[in-house]
């Protein structure tokens, strides 16, 4: 128990480019879920004197704590439009992404005087449309995201659960690997990565996943720790369980609250991320609608055209921002210790 | 206290040392040959390849490379730029002033907007400020701060016109470089105006880099309070019949004050990356533009050097946050 809540201090100190106790706090989502509603804090009595009628499945009743937060139900929705838009682009956009008109060079929003229903969003400095241009970049954005969060989920799930399985020297050696990339800023390790590589979207992927590693196995490790000392962990190995099955049958399963709150976090850091890798340059490159460098490419116009600068910010923005609402959330849906 | 401190500090040389081993690595990832990338289009001729390679120590196998590496890092040599000939040590100390006082001014910021909004939001919790000020918290730490810094620039500089679109200082104004200090500098020249100029540039920079400390420091002055304010001496403090803010600013924003603190320390790494985006955008003459633009040429050395020590400078200040910690909050240094 004692490496258990060292670990856990570690990590709540350890975590300076995220809101400072996301890991730490959520680290306890294991336990707590197990005894479910029953641990819960104060000012909510009226929803648990409800509890064993309404809430039977865990599904249920993790829809019933989600759907309490407001904010978080508008941070689903939002994602899940964003998503349909992304997935039906080619549908849903009015003209393509690299559809230059010459006849219609910064061409103001809709709204505005000059403006033209046809480009609703307003056109870009080679009279592209901009809410085409948002729309496929939202489809790079998430695909990204995706990409990036589920090869960093995978890897550190893997290394989090081979370090707090194997105590020692694989533990020591993986723990200081994680300390070393932590002690960057993640921004700047990924520049650094883009940098040797060369810019273009595989690679600032890659470099996002790399740089969101560190997290993922704190994570795991933390909630392995703590899983491998209950009772059923124990009764498994006497049984015959071997490594592989204890950890991915038996332990995984209940370390992944924690990790599911990371991963939908994890999601706005690697669109930030990468917008940001997009507009230093080292990202997506030009033609490519990519927010970023939408960003990128309509500085010089700043003083002419403010819709070419506002638009893609926004949408940064909103995504990031629904991100990081839905991810609160979740974690204290999966965490009913947490709730205030 | 003693071993506190020595047990913090043998953390941070192995992670010193695999800092170097990254950069090491990453130079030697670059694909192509290292002389032929220092030659450019002009290419080097078969012997002075073979001269140039034992000169750099390149024809040697890549351990003692990388201790040569490592010997000449802690001797302060991080090599020379491929671009303007001077080492990247003094070109980093000429530019590092400005990154200081632009951080420091951005932390600032954070601090004073931050610290009471997430006190008085502790305070009066469940009304519209508090939520007000989780909203703006929420947001300020989902932003993008290159576009947060392109609206600002957009409202308060073109439509406007109250503030420098970009730079230092206006450029009618000389200013001798004596402390590398903008802000100090222009005072000790003494010449009119030069420091409402340099005031004026500094503005816009400090609000967008401070805006992603300013949230974390609202949110966490916020949590820290309430779970204070919970405490039970509070209450007593309150039973004794002590003024309301005094309660507050004294007995529990003294106890608060410690993860504050921490997180504010802890706020460097995010400067420093954050300062990238934000010096590219106002063409702040900081290490942050630098480093950008060093990847754009092409110049190695400089953002293998850089690199480390941006790197280096964070696990400094972080091991000093940990110290202090330490030595504020005697539980800490006794838990291990």
């Amino acid at each position: 128990m004692t490496t258990h809540s060292e670990n856990k201090h570690s990590e709540n100190k350890h975590s300076k480019d995220t809101v400072a106790s996301n890991e730490g706090a959520s680290n306890e989502g294991t336990h707590a879920n197990q005894q479910g509603s029953q641990i819960n804090t104060q000012g909510n009595s009226e929803v648990i004197a409800q509890t064993p009628e309404l809430l039977r499945t865990p599904l249920q009743e993790f829809w019933h704590y989600f759907s309490a937060n407001k904010g978080a139900v508008v941070g689903l929705i939002t994602i899940s439009i964003i998503c349909f838009v992304a997935i039906f682009a080619d549908w849903i956009a009015p003209h393509s992404f690299s559809a230059q008109n010459r006849e219609a060079l910064l061409v103001p929003p809709a709204w505005l005087e000059g403006g033209n229903w046809a480009y609703i969003l307003g056109t870009d400095d080679v009279g592209r449309d901009i809410l085409s241009r948002l729309i496929y970049g939202a489809r790079l954005s998430l695909s990204v995201g995706l990409v990036a969060v589920s090869a960093s989920l995978a890897i550190g799930i893997f290394l989090g659960l081979l370090a707090g399985y194997n105590k020692g020297t694989v533990d020591i050696v993986i723990m200081r690997m994680v300390d070393i990339m932590l002690a960057m800023p993640s921004l700047l390790l990924a520049i650094a990565i883009v940098a040797i590589l060369g810019p273009s979207i595989i690679n600032a992927a890659l470099a996002i996943s790399i740089v969101s590693l560190p997290h993922y196995v704190r994570l795991t490790r933390a909630a392995t720790l703590a899983e491998m000392s209950k009772d059923y962990v124990t009764s498994s190995k006497v049984i015959g369980a071997g490594p592989l099955r204890l950890m991915f049958i038996c332990v995984l399963p209940n370390c992944l609250a924690p990790l599911i709150v990371q991963a939908t976090l994890g999601f706005s850091t690697a669109i930030l991320d990468m917008a940001a890798l997009g507009f230093l340059g080292l990202g997506a490159q030009p033609p490519t609608p990519e927010w970023g460098s939408m960003l990128a490419s309509a500085l010089q116009f700043i003083q002419r055209a403010w819709w070419v600068v506002t638009f893609p910010g926004l949408m940064i923005l909103i995504t990031v921002l629904a991100f990081n609402i839905m991810g609160d959330g979740l974690r204290d849906a999966l965490d009913p210790k947490l709730k205030q | 206290m003693f071993q506190f401190i020595i047990k913090r500090l043998s953390l941070v040389i192995p992670t010193f040392i695999g800092i170097t081993l990254l950069t090491f690595t990453l130079i030697h990832l670059i694909p192509g040959d290292p002389i032929e990338v220092m030659a450019g289009e002009r290419g080097v001729s078969a012997e002075r390849h073979a001269e140039l390679s034992a000169q750099l120590g390149l024809d040697q196998p890549l351990y003692i490379q990388y201790f040569r590496y490592l010997n000449d890092v802690l001797h302060g040599d991080l090599g020379t730029s491929l671009i303007t000939k001077t080492p990247v040590v003094s070109e980093f100390l000429t530019l590092f002033p400005a990154t200081i006082e632009l951080a420091f001014c951005a932390t600032l910021f954070a601090i004073f907007i931050g610290l009471p909004a997430g006190i008085i939001a502790a305070i009066r919790r469940g009304t519209l400020f508090d939520h007000s000020v989780m909203t703006v918290s929420l947001t300020g730490y989902s932003m993008p701060i290159f576009w947060w810094a392109l609206l600002l620039m957009l409202v308060f500089s073109v439509n406007l016109g109250w503030t420098p679109v970009s730079g230092r200082i206006d450029v009618v104004y000389w200013i001798d470089d004596v402390t590398g200090f903008m802000l100090i500098d222009t005072l000790l020249s003494g010449e009119k105006g030069a420091f409402s100029s340099a005031i004026a540039h500094l503005i816009l920079p400090s609000i967008v880099l401070g805006t992603i400390p300013m949230a974390v420091i609202a949110r966490m002055t916020r949590s820290s309070m309430l779970e204070i304010l919970n405490e039970d001496y509070i209450r007593t403090a309150r039973s004794k019949g002590i003024a309301p803010w005094r309660v507050i600013m004294v007995h529990a924003l003294r106890n608060a004050l410690i993860p504050i603190i921490t997180v504010i320390g802890l706020q460097i790494g995010i400067l420093l990356s954050g300062a990238i985006l934000t010096e590219t955008v106002f063409a702040w003459p900081g290490i942050g533009k630098w480093l950008i633009e060093s990847i754009g040429r092409r110049d190695y050395p400089v953002v293998q050097g850089g690199i480390l020590i941006v790197a280096t400078i964070i696990i400094v200040v972080n091991l000093l946050v940990d110290i202090a910690y330490g030595i504020v909050n005697p539980r800490i240094r006794h838990s291990r």
